[in-house]
């Protein structure tokens, strides 16, 4: 069962029990975007609140499994109120987190660990990547902020 | 003469042999794709170790061996569905998928026009709507629903009205998502006293029980070899000798030509018109290997076995889980297969499928390809088990204890 607690961790299930940043914003002024994933038909919304390239307030709806709920909560926890700079770079690092064959080798030929540390509870989904066909769970959400972000701009 | 113990047929199948996760595999999406018994795989096998040749071309022995290999699963697959024509009504296809195209795009293309409807229902799977949808962007047709009751089941309170204008009915026998078995030859006759033709989607009917399409008088069925424990690669398309001759061919190439000259071509007549190109062999070898397993074990007491299967699920499943986890499809094996969707309250499909692994048990978690059913019902995924010839009541008892366990996870 050890595999199953390391997809399920504590912190995800709370997410999941408890999504922080649920519920629409008016749009407009809010961006709205919506994320499918084909396979399992899960959906999700985001809108965002930009000033000042400042993403100011986030919130979803939709439906999905423990995974994509957990992941689009603690998505949002950690984007909000950063600048839309420190945005992308957390999508780049949760994507990076996500990769499974994108392990880096240092000159000593060990694996880069992963910097999980700016990642802070986000890293709890590290387990994910031993179950493959759950990746795109994890990245539903961040993918459609990251649509979010482009169709701003 | 047929004999039939469930246990015996468990040890005809090798992947029932697997260890997945520390748990004897738990198999519970013969739905999705049947397991295919040892006497599938050798003769596929023996196909290529010994007679493996091109068909209908060569005169040399192993070829002639091929040839008659192919067409002998022809003649097993006409007298399983008793074709009332024979093996000359049977087109080896890729699968039901392949096979529903193959009715859209020749048969559908050359007798539907402007105006004329398509009767499917809110339960079939994509294969048999898509390529509906297809010819109505390319031939003015319309496509029409039979609505479903809160009961799962087809509601004919209006058919007559539903039937204005309707060339051809196309439902499936038996959904892959409720299980719910529709009344066949009640549409049939009601198609036919309309003049329309109808088409059914027999992919899990035909593995389910036995099929009589001479008695159901329906006109065009459709099914996969690897849901009847046969391979993947190969379906069938069976439809009267006299509607088969007036189709137009489908796919274009070798293997389906009378003649070909510089300033056109003849086609072939009979089913090899359907069949361009080099044929799945093998896979037929295999789907008529899979016939005569499923002869021998006889396809009544398949159903009968089934039957109890699914009573035993249905009723644990109320017994221990009600309140907790809803069928979504008849609550009783009356006009009923093996095939039970389940939404468990508060868990994510998904996350049912992964703890279900856990212990060794494959379910299919997901749409089911019926997205407008699910639709229907408000639903995004569910979880659904299915059952085969080798499953036992034991492989229910594997699942409800995860499921206990799933739920225990998310409560
Ligand atoms: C009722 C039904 N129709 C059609 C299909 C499609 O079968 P295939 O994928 O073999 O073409 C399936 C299988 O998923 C099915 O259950």
């Amino acid at each position: 069962m050890s595999n199953l607690e390391d997809l399920y961790r504590e912190i995800i299930l709370d997410h999941y029990r408890s999504p922080r940043n649920r519920g629409e914003l008016a749009s407009p002024p809010a961006q709205r975007v919506e994320g499918f994933n084909p396979l399992c038909g899960d959906e999700i919304v985001v809108y965002l609140n930009v000033e000042d390239d400042v993403l100011v307030d986030i919130k979803l709806t939709g439906q999905g499994c423990s995974i994509s709920q957990a992941s689009s909560s603690m998505m949002s926890s950690a984007v909000k109120g950063k600048s839309l700079a420190q945005v992308r770079e957390a999508i780049t690092s949760f994507k990076q987190l996500m990769t499974v064959h994108a392990t880096a080798l240092q000159e000593n030929g060990q694996p880069v660990e992963a910097d999980l540390r700016a990642l802070g509870e986000l890293a709890a989904l590290q387990g994910v990547v031993k179950f493959p066909v759950r990746i795109k769970c994890a990245t539903l959400a961040w993918n459609t902020l990251s649509q979010g972000l482009d169709d701003l701009s | 003469m047929t004999s039939f113990d469930p246990r015996l047929v468990r040890h005809d199948i090798p992947l029932l042999e697997r260890v997945i996760n520390d748990h004897p595999i738990t198999y519970l999406d013969s739905g999705a794709t049947s397991l295919p018994p040892r006497a599938v795989i050798e003769a596929m096998s023996r196909y290529y170790e010994l007679r493996h040749a091109n068909v209908h071309r060569s005169v040399f022995q192993t070829a002639s061996e091929a040839t008659a290999a192919y067409e002998g699963a022809r003649d097993a697959t006409a007298r399983f569905i008793n074709a009332p024509g024979g093996a000359e009504e049977v087109v080896f296809t890729k699968n039901t998928t392949e096979s529903f195209n193959l009715l859209a795009k020749s048969w559908g293309w050359a007798n539907l026009h402007d105006g004329d409807v398509v009767l499917l229902s809110e339960m079939e799977h994509h294969a048999n709507i898509v390529p509906w949808f297809q010819l109505r962007e390319e031939r003015g047709i319309d496509v029409r629903f039979i609505p479903v009751t809160d009961e799962f089941r087809l509601d004919l309170t209006n058919l007559d009205h539903l039937l204005n204008d309707v060339k051809l009915v196309s439902v499936t026998a038996m959904s892959n998502v409720l299980g719910t078995i529709n009344p066949v030859k009640e549409l049939a006759v009601a198609a036919h006293d309309v003049g329309a033709l109808i088409a059914i989607d027999a992919a899990q009917s035909v593995a389910h029980g036995p099929t009589d399409v001479h008695d159901l008088d329906v006109d065009f069925v459709a099914f996969s070899g690897h849901k009847m424990l046969g391979p993947t690669g190969i379906g069938v398309f069976w439809t009267r000798e006299l509607l088969l001759a007036d189709m137009p061919p489908f796919l274009g190439g070798g293997g389906m030509i009378a003649d070909v000259r510089l300033d056109g071509y003849t086609p072939a007549s009979g089913p090899t018109r359907f069949e361009a190109g080099t044929p799945p062999i093998a896979e037929a070898v295999g789907l008529g290997a899979a016939i005569r397993y499923l002869d021998g074990l006889g396809m009544a007491n398949v159903d009968k076995h089934e039957e109890e299967l699914t009573r035993d699920a249905l009723h644990r499943l109320e017994e221990q889980f009600a309140g907790r986890v809803r069928v979504i499809g008849p609550n009783n094996v009356t006009d009923r297969g093996a095939v039970i969707s389940l939404d468990v309250e508060g868990v994510h499909a998904h996350d049912v499928a992964q703890v279900l692994d856990q212990f060794g048990v494959c379910v299919r978690p997901g749409h089911h390809c019926a997205k407008p059913l699910m639709r229907r019902f408000d639903l995004v995924a569910t979880v659904r088990v299915s059952y085969g010839p080798y499953s036992l009541v034991q492989d229910t008892d594997v699942l409800l204890e995860a499921l206990e366990h799933a739920i225990k996870m998310f409560g």
